[in-house]
């Protein structure tokens, strides 16, 4: 079997079929006989003290089971990094929407209409509802100063920098808050099963969910078991609120003595659960005159809500990625995550990077007009290259292909011919629109940051079976970018064995190893790293036990028979080693912050209705090292979606806030990009391989959403003149920017 | 009682008249091909055939679909035995995660049928009710596209 | 997903005398139509215990009738039929372009000219075609039928000047005695497709030989509690020359006739400035 026969091509997705005919099954569709539905009863004031709950005498309480915090057998924690977020409010609550009480009926809707008949009085207690508020410490909410979690990165010598500087360029930038809008709601089920509590649902990580259920039910990982089902989209948004689900499920089911499901509505899906970080970014420049960079001094803001979630590791990315993809002697970042009295935002696609990268990029176009040099001479000047030294000190030893992505869009898009043909439009009053095309460029680190990849200790298996089955043991989800075609792909071609051969085990904890989250672009470079690394065992072993390895099904039998003994299965699997030459220092927060990053170009080719000021995307045209596409349809897949998610933040997408809750929790009035609000993608993948990853693979996932928001700013900005530093660039504030 | 010819079979519902279509498909006959996304028309998961027309399912009580032709995404084709629209969605990457996948499907199915135009903008056009979160849509479209050009060819 | 069928009554009247019938004798029941407006509600579950009378089976008012000098289009036609039908399209394209444009075509396959009036939302798309071509609300109630004129038809925001126990049987159009020099509709809403409207424009203009106004029929939707015509600009247009200066003039008082307000999709001084833009470029007759 010659090598690659899988891998590089676009092998068709392994469960196409299913979805396709509408037989895979996601979580609701599941038949679980005797099952109840569960509903959640939530806070409706940001900040509070619980005074009462009140159970309206006339429902038939009898037929409910109910559940409180009361309940909790463990700990009344959501376990994630800070322990402050609790399952159920106990007495207090800090953000419109928590959770407070849980109710499971047989039936859908009376469980629904129970849920009306609970009132709650509240002791109304002051609120933080903003950024402003909570640096004011207008309500204490995390320890003493509302921060859960600051940063700092040095480099070089700051002052001596800005003391260099012929040119200093300050901007401030803002990032909205964004709602994943995966098209299949929350939806998780829990049963007791031989005194094992069964998870099973819609979910990205299963061991995040079992971490969290040990504590909460006192329990160890054996009477603990996680079963992903398929899954319509996450992108973040199901990291870690499944955890949460997955409790109130669990205790419903412990309550009720039967399974529970509970499956949000999207109004609840909306209003409640975790959303992107609203970001403020102050950027102060210092730049000689031609265009080097000399000094960066860079401020970064988040909005965590009320709960620290995930703040920490979403600002710890932001804050590596604030510097840009650009080479600077002297750095300084600060970045503080804090508390509001709004739901916890969380894990959304980029992960804090698209925030700070909005900046980075878009400050270049302030820079530009104050030197008085076109903003793509001034990136090229500065980008990074082979041997180019990061903010925290990382030399970028290899795969570094943001040049050449820079050239293939160049010419791809006509950059140049366009800035200057769309000038001369602009020129012309009597023209119905304003035109303009703006570039963007970003780099994505791959995997957990710095030391990250070493804590999660990441296992993943290949196991053959007596009757002659080759499986994929990993805990890495499906949820639409590719993962099972992956690694059946990655194993296949390890092994030398056709791709049919292969089967990914479903992520069940009891069958699968922890390999970590489906998070952080790690699916392909970090975990099918290992797959292959196990595949690779399984292949030696298969060929000291005959020689060579199996060609046909026959072959493929005796070599089960002999390797697994008489015993059910043989099972090969590898733990993460970190290369020895990635080296980060948490305390400093220096180093190699990730073992290696993709790059994206990206030109936004956009024109503006003088009329009405709606924003038309013409064409996009983007090229991004990828290291290897492992499935060249799959990556490319990534690559288009994750833009289009992009375009939807940069134009269309507004969480709108009043009272400390989203008040446009639905479909009709949160919008999304439809099939006529796409342009044309011109993609290209471009390969500079990473030695440590699979085949030489790098990340792709979060990548797209990088680029998408700074190109159509510095687009909007060529067409109108107009800098605009605060998105959705919503044709109400296009008209405002140029009253 | 309501009677309902799903996919060609006649069927009786004997449920609440003002059940949801799309909880008579999923629920009583376990067709659950068709998802809910929003139950606010918006996303067009639900989206089934009523006389050969793409509706959304979960705003139609069952009382106003009786004695009416319905079709799921479960009548284009099985696992074995794909349709060419499947077929080319499965070659053209048109589905990922794969929730909004039925309802695209049975508008698209709808729009072939039909004689629908097959440029770029009509398609997207026939596919706007259709939210899809993970594709950007060209793939979809290439799906559509494609199939109409291999049925051209057989013809 | 949070309705109750089973807290429901549903009657299911076989004629329009049925369909009156069952109205009157259960005060506060509920018209069904294409239900894509009721059933948004529904779905939320703040309409369990209700009666609805579905109107599923009232095929009196799903036909579109031609005479000579009106279309009669039946209450329960859905969008995507009148955008099918031949004359509708030759002598109401505004009408038609409306219809297009009503969410997307899950929508148009359920929606009804008859239910998009009765909801009466603020945004609706036909309004503004309805209110240029003049439209008549042809209803039936307990005490016989009567006719309302649709600009005396919407009385609020989701709410209609129809008598309780009265149901709409057709809107009315009359065709124009010549037809207009110009006509428009322009929808601006959050994206492409499946839109909610910010603002909303139809207009009909009649010109002259010598290029003076014989008439204009001029409406907004969106910005008001309901459909407008421009009573101001029509007066102010008669009998002049269609220059920069009268389109401006004409922009300028459309105040006279809207109170566009900030709210969840757009604000007040957006709505305004576009729909003085959308007015002027009409009058100045460029399509963009």
């Amino acid at each position: 079997m010659a090598l690659m026969a899988n891998v590089g091509k676009s092998v068709l997705r392994r469960e196409g079929p299913e979805k396709l005919t509408g037989r895979a099954l996601y979580l609701d569709d599941h038949a679980i006989p005797g099952c109840w539905h569960g509903v959640t009863v939530r806070s409706t004031i940001p900040s509070g003290r619980v005074k009462a709950v009140r159970f309206d005498p006339s429902f038939p309480w009898k037929e409910c089971a109910i559940v409180t915090a009361r309940d909790i057998p463990g700990k009344n924690v959501v376990t994630l990094i800070e322990p402050d977020q609790p399952l159920l409010a106990d007495g207090v609550v800090r953000h419109r929407e928590e959770p407070i009480l849980l109710i499971a009926h047989p039936d859908r809707a009376t469980a629904y209409e129970a849920a009306k008949r609970v009132t709650v009085e509240y002791e109304p207690l002051p609120a933080a509802l903003t950024l402003e508020d909570s640096l004011a410490l207008k309500n204490k909410i995390f320890k003493d100063d509302n921060v859960f979690k600051s940063y700092l990165i040095e480099k070089g010598d700051l002052a001596a920098g800005f003391a260099q500087a012929d040119f200093v360029v300050e901007g401030e930038y803002r990032s909205p808050a964004q709602e994943q809008a995966y098209i299949e709601n929350n939806a998780i089920a829990a049963w007791e099963e031989d005194g094992v509590m069964v998870v099973s649902g819609s979910l990205q990580c299963p061991y995040y969910v079992v971490k969290a259920l040990k504590a909460l039910l006192g329990r160890d990982e054996t009477k603990v078991r996680v079963i992903q089902t398929v899954t319509g989209g996450g992108f973040g948004g199901k990291e870690e609120y499944p955890s949460m689900i997955a409790g109130h499920a669990a205790l419903l089911a412990l309550k009720a003595g039967r399974p529970v499901k509970i499956v949000y509505d999207r109004h609840e899906d909306m209003a409640a659960t975790t959303k992107r970080h609203p970001c403020v970014v102050r950027q102060k420049v210092g730049l000689k005159k031609d265009g080097t960079l000399v000094a960066q001094d860079i401020d970064v803001l988040m909005d965590g809500g009320a709960y620290a979630t995930l703040s920490s590791v979403v600002l710890s990315r932001g804050t590596l990625h604030a510097a840009g993809a650009y080479t600077c002697p002297n750095v300084r970042v600060r970045s503080r995550a804090m508390a509001t009295n709004t739901p916890p935002n969380g894990a959304f696609r980029g992960f804090g990077a698209p925030q700070t990268l909005f900046a980075a990029e878009l400050h270049w176009e302030k820079i530009a007009d104050v030197l008085g040099i076109d903003s793509l001479t001034l990136k090229r000047k500065n980008l990074f290259q082979l041997g180019s030294v990061t903010a925290t000190g990382q030399i970028l030893r290899e795969s570094v292909g943001a040049q050449e992505c820079l050239d293939v869009v160049l010419k791809r898009s006509k950059y140049a011919a366009k800035r200057k043909e769309y000038d001369r439009w602009n020129k012309d009053r009597g023209n119905p629109t304003w035109r303009g095309i703006g570039l963007a460029i970003a780099h994505h680190g791959a995997g957990f940051t710095g030391s990250g990849e070493v804590y999660l200790a990441s296992r993943a298996g290949v196991a053959i079976t007596r009757d002659a089955k080759i499986f994929v043991l990993a805990a890495s989800t499906e949820i639409g970018q590719g993962t099972n075609t992956m690694f059946a792909q990655v194993a296949a071609d390890a092994i030398g064995v056709p791709f049919d051969w292969l089967t990914v085990e479903t992520p069940d904890t009891h069958k699968v190893p922890d390999s970590g989250p489906t998070v952080a672009s790690r699916t392909c470079m970090v975990v099918g790293g290992l797959v292959r690394r196990a595949a690779l065992q399984l292949k030696a072993a298969l060929e000291a036990e005959h020689g060579r390895v199996p060609k046909t099904p026959s072959d493929l039998k005796k070599a089960a028979a002999t390797l697994c003994a008489g015993k059910a299965a043989r099972r090969f699997e590898v733990e993460y080693e970190k290369p020895p030459e990635v080296n980060w220092d948490d305390k400093t927060y220096m180093g190699d912050a990730y073992g290696c990053y993709s790059y994206a170009a990206f030109a936004a080719d956009l024109e503006i209705d003088k009329a009405t000021y709606e924003v038309r995307v013409r064409k996009v045209t983007t090229a991004q090292d990828v290291g290897k596409a492992l499935n060249p349809t799959l990556c490319e897949g990534q690559i288009i979606g994750g833009t289009t998610q992009g375009l939807g933040w940069a134009l269309l997408e507004e969480p709108v806030y009043k009272d400390g809750v989203m008040i446009n929790a639905q479909l009709t009035n949160y919008i999304i990009p439809t099939s006529l609000d796409t342009p044309p993608f011109d993609v290209t993948i471009v390969e500079r391989p990473y030695s440590r990853g699979p085949f030489g693979a790098k990340g792709v996932g979060e990548l797209p959403m990088d680029v998408p928001a700074p190109a159509v700013a510095a687009a909007i900005k060529h067409a109108t003149g107009r800098l605009m530093t605060v998105f959705p660039f919503t044709p109400e504030r296009i008209a405002e920017a140029l009253s | 009682m309501i009677t309902l010819t799903v996919n060609g079979r006649k069927k009786k519902f004997a449920g609440a008249p003002f059940t949801r279509l799309i909880d008579a498909l999923r629920e009583e006959f376990r067709l659950t091909g068709t998802k809910e996304g929003c139950g606010e028309g918006e996303c067009g998961a639900c989206t089934v055939l009523l006389d050969g027309e793409p509706v959304n399912s979960c705003l139609i009580p069952a009382c106003s679909a009786d004695g009416r032709r319905i079709e799921t995404v479960e009548s284009l084709g099985t696992p074995e035995k794909l349709s060419r629209l499947q077929e080319s969605f499965l070659v053209c990457g048109g589905a990922q995660c794969g929730i909004c996948t039925p309802g695209m499907l049975m508008s698209a199915h709808s729009h072939l049928k039909a004689g629908g135009k097959t440029d770029d903008e009509s398609v997207r056009t026939a596919l706007a009710g259709n939210l899809c979160r993970c594709t950007g849509y060209q793939d979809i479209v290439k799906s559509v596209i494609g199939a109409a050009k291999k049925g051209a060819k057989r013809k | 997903m949070r309705g109750d069928p089973r807290s429901m009554t549903v009657l299911s009247p076989r004629s329009a005398a049925e369909a009156v019938r069952s109205l009157a004798e259960n005060a506060g029941a509920l018209p069904l139509a294409g239900g894509t407006d009721l059933m948004v509600v529904w779905n939320l579950g703040l309409l369990n215990g209700k009666v609805v009378v579905d109107l599923s089976r009232v095929g009196e008012w799903k036909k579109i009738s031609v005479a000579k000098n009106a279309v009669r289009i039946g209450s329960l036609v859905t969008h995507s039929e009148i955008q099918r039908h031949a004359v509708i399209r030759a002598r109401f394209p505004l009408l038609v372009q409306a219809c297009s444009v009503v969410g997307a075509a899950q929508i148009q396959n359920r929606g009804t000219l008859g239910g998009n009036i009765a909801n009466a939302s603020p945004a609706g798309d036909t309004f503004p075609p309805l209110a240029v071509y003049e439209a008549v609300v042809h209803c039936v109630g307990p005490d016989g039928k009567r006719v309302l004129p649709i600009d005396m038809f919407f009385a609020g925001v989701k709410k209609t000047n129809l008598k309780p126990g009265e149901l709409i049987e057709a809107i009315e159009l009359p065709v124009p005695a010549t037809a207009p020099s110009r006509a428009a509709f322009r929808k601006v809403g959050t994206r492409a497709a499946q839109s909610i409207s910010k603002t909303m424009f139809a207009g009909l203009l009649w010109l002259k030989k010598d290029g003076t106004v014989a008439d204009a029929r001029l409406s907004f939707g969106s910005l008001a509690p309901t459909v407008k015509r421009l009573r101001s600009a029509e007066r102010l247009l008669a009998g002049r020359r269609l220059d920069a200066a009268t389109a401006a003039a004409a922009a300028a008082v459309l105040t006279d006739d809207v109170s566009p307000i900030d709210d969840i999709r757009s604000t007040r001084d957006y709505r305004l400035e576009v729909s003085r833009n959308l007015l002027v470029q009409f009058l100045e007759g460029r399509k963009r």
